[in-house]
């Protein structure tokens, strides 16, 4: 059970998130998380979004170069060491995160929503699924 | 496809029988030139030459140069050596005041220009039953005049079409059936991609060949033109400074391009002495215009670096071959102390990256140490949704150019269109030194 994330080039210059977001808020895109990883001179934005399909269109067609690629979106508790337990469940699973971060997808109070990238979809997936945690699905994602 | 010329006589004379009628042509030029350009007999007389020193195209060599130095000099009727009223048009360079070269030409110039022309869209396949879309700039600019006379003299219809408005392009393209494109190799890569953006395969597309020149384009940048049109792009060479476009044209071969000796005759000479070197040497192109009246350069320095071969070539035309120039001397750049071809950076992108033919080459200087920045525009199979992956790929095109060039460049990869687009000559260098 995993999401679809989209990934977009973005050079840093003045305008161009403001683009990126433009593009998508046209297209009637609703935005569920974002991160941008960022070098010097360019970065790439990371998104979760109600429709990836329609908002990757809507990017070419705005010339942005973007991939989509399969994460996952698990609920931790909003409480001390509830990410702590979630990593130590990927790692004695041997599974590696390359990044992660938040998103706004607070289905109830006092919970909060992760993005994990990690080396192995699959094996992370049961693992966590093992461990009594609750993911999201791509489906469960368009209704939010 | 059947081999096809447009002046057989000429395109397969034997080479003793194509240096009689150049020795006849040069000798009467000479004679031309020296009766009607007061400037060019200044010159003559400085070496102490006259027309009788010349019998024959062995004494070629004993003539002075020509240079860009002296069109300036004499701008604008200088080398001029028809009486005025015998002209019937003017093209330019665009170059700015002071660099901007003006050539005349009378009637029987453009149609001997139409001719070459005429030579090129046969040598690409052209017959009276082509559609030829001519796409570039029309105006002062050689390039727009001179195909378009050629696609007339061929009997071709020719959609007059000027550059830019590449929408218009394609409707027109597509609409009419165009089966010859006639542009400068940057803005077919951009009409190429403009289509494929809008859906087009190459299987679409009416087109069947291409005749691009103007600028310098590297093999790799054909290989991409004619699999996004899905064509055959033949080159084509010319000065305005010699007529235009047509003074050299590919067959199918595609190895080199045939010059039209029975207007030009060509040299190699070395660019330093000005010593003519033997065939096959690499050197600066260098020609005499025999037939040209209103403007009749006599060996005039191309700034052009290639190789002149005789060999046999299998489309059966004996006029000699020029390779594709391999830079010009104008467009080199000295980055920290080192020379640099544009062309040469073009390669790597291209062949080793599949880089779209879009990138800019910034020079710059800071204190006194150069800056050489390389603005490649990102494609999908480049782009991966993590740094590393594209930070990686950054250094792999930097140590490629290193290896090449031998200095090192920064290498950015940028937005795709965010590198300006060029419906004439591309803008593939920006050096700010040169604005201080
Ligand atoms: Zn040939």
């Amino acid at each position: 059970m995993t999401v679809k994330q989209l990934s977009v080039f973005v050079e840093n210059r003045p305008g161009r998130l403001s683009a990126v977001t433009e593009a998508l808020a046209s297209a009637g895109i609703n935005i569920r998380a974002v991160s941008i990883a960022d070098t010097k001179d360019f970065g790439i934005m990371r998104i979760i979004v109600n429709d990836t399909d329609k908002a990757i269109a809507a990017l070419k067609e705005n010339g942005f170069i973007a991939s989509a690629a399969n994460v996952i979106a698990v609920i931790a508790d909003d409480k001390p060491g509830s990410m702590a337990s979630i990593m130590k469940i990927l790692y004695n699973a041997n599974i590696s995160v390359e990044y992660m971060y938040a998103a706004f997808l607070n289905r109830e109070k006092g919970s909060a929503c992760l993005i994990l990238r990690v080396d192995n979809n699959e094996n992370a997936v049961e693992a966590l699924k093992d461990a009594d945690c609750t993911l999201i699905s791509e489906k469960e994602l368009s209704e939010i | 496809m059947a081999q096809r010329y447009w002046n057989e006589k000429i395109e397969k004379m034997e080479l003793a029988e194509m240096r009689k009628l150049q020795s006849e042509r040069l000798v009467a030029q000479v004679k031309h030139v020296w009766d009607n350009v007061p400037y060019y007999r200044k010159k003559m007389e400085e070496k102490g030459v006259t027309p009788d020193d010349i019998k024959s195209i062995d004494d070629l060599h004993k003539l002075p140069f020509l240079s860009k130095a002296d069109l300036r000099d004499s701008y604008p009727y200088g080398m001029l050596a028809a009486p005025l009223s015998d002209c019937v048009r003017i093209q330019s360079t665009s170059g700015t005041t002071g660099k901007r070269v003006v050539s005349f030409y009378t009637q029987n110039d453009v149609d001997l220009w139409e001719d070459c022309v005429a030579r090129a869209i046969t040598a690409a396949g052209g017959t009276k039953e082509d559609v030829v879309q001519v796409a570039y700039g029309y105006g002062l600019f050689t390039g727009g005049a001179g195909l378009h006379g050629g696609s007339h003299k061929v009997g071709c219809l020719t959609l007059p079409m000027s550059s830019g408005n590449t929408e218009r392009q394609i409707q027109f393209m597509m609409d009419l059936k165009a089966t010859i494109l006639c542009c400068t190799p940057s803005y077919a890569a951009y009409i190429g991609e403009t289509l494929q953006e809008m859906g087009y395969k190459p299987e679409d597309i009416p087109l069947k060949a291409g005749i691009f020149g103007a600028e310098p384009w590297t093999q790799a940048m054909r290989e991409q033109i004619e699999a996004t049109l899905g064509i055959k792009a033949y080159d084509i060479y010319g000065l305005t400074e010699t007529s235009g476009p047509g003074v050299a044209f590919e067959c199918e071969e595609q190895s080199g391009m045939h010059i039209n000796e029975d207007n030009f005759i060509a040299e190699i000479i070395d660019p330093d002495t000005g010593e003519v070197l033997p065939e096959g040497s690499k050197g600066e192109l260098v020609f005499t215009s025999i037939t040209k009246e209103a403007f009749p350069l006599l060996r005039y320095r191309t700034r052009d670096i290639c190789i002149l071969s005789r060999g046999k070539c299998s489309c059966g035309r004996t006029l000699v071959k020029m390779t594709k120039p391999m830079g010009r001397s104008d467009d080199m750049l000295i980055i920290k102390g080192v020379n640099v071809f544009p062309s040469q950076i073009e390669e790597v992108l291209i062949k080793d990256f599949k880089a779209a033919p879009n990138y800019q080459i910034v020079v710059d200087r800071v204190g006194t140490t150069d800056t050489f920045e390389i603005k490649v525009e990102i494609s999908d199979d480049m782009f991966s949704d993590t740094i590393k992956d594209i930070s990686t790929l950054e250094k792999k095109i930097g140590a490629d150019i290193q290896q090449i060039l031998g200095i090192r460049a920064k290498i950015s990869l940028v937005e795709p269109k965010s590198i300006p687009r060029s419906e004439g000559k591309a803008v593939r260098v920006i050096d700010k030194r040169k604005l201080v």
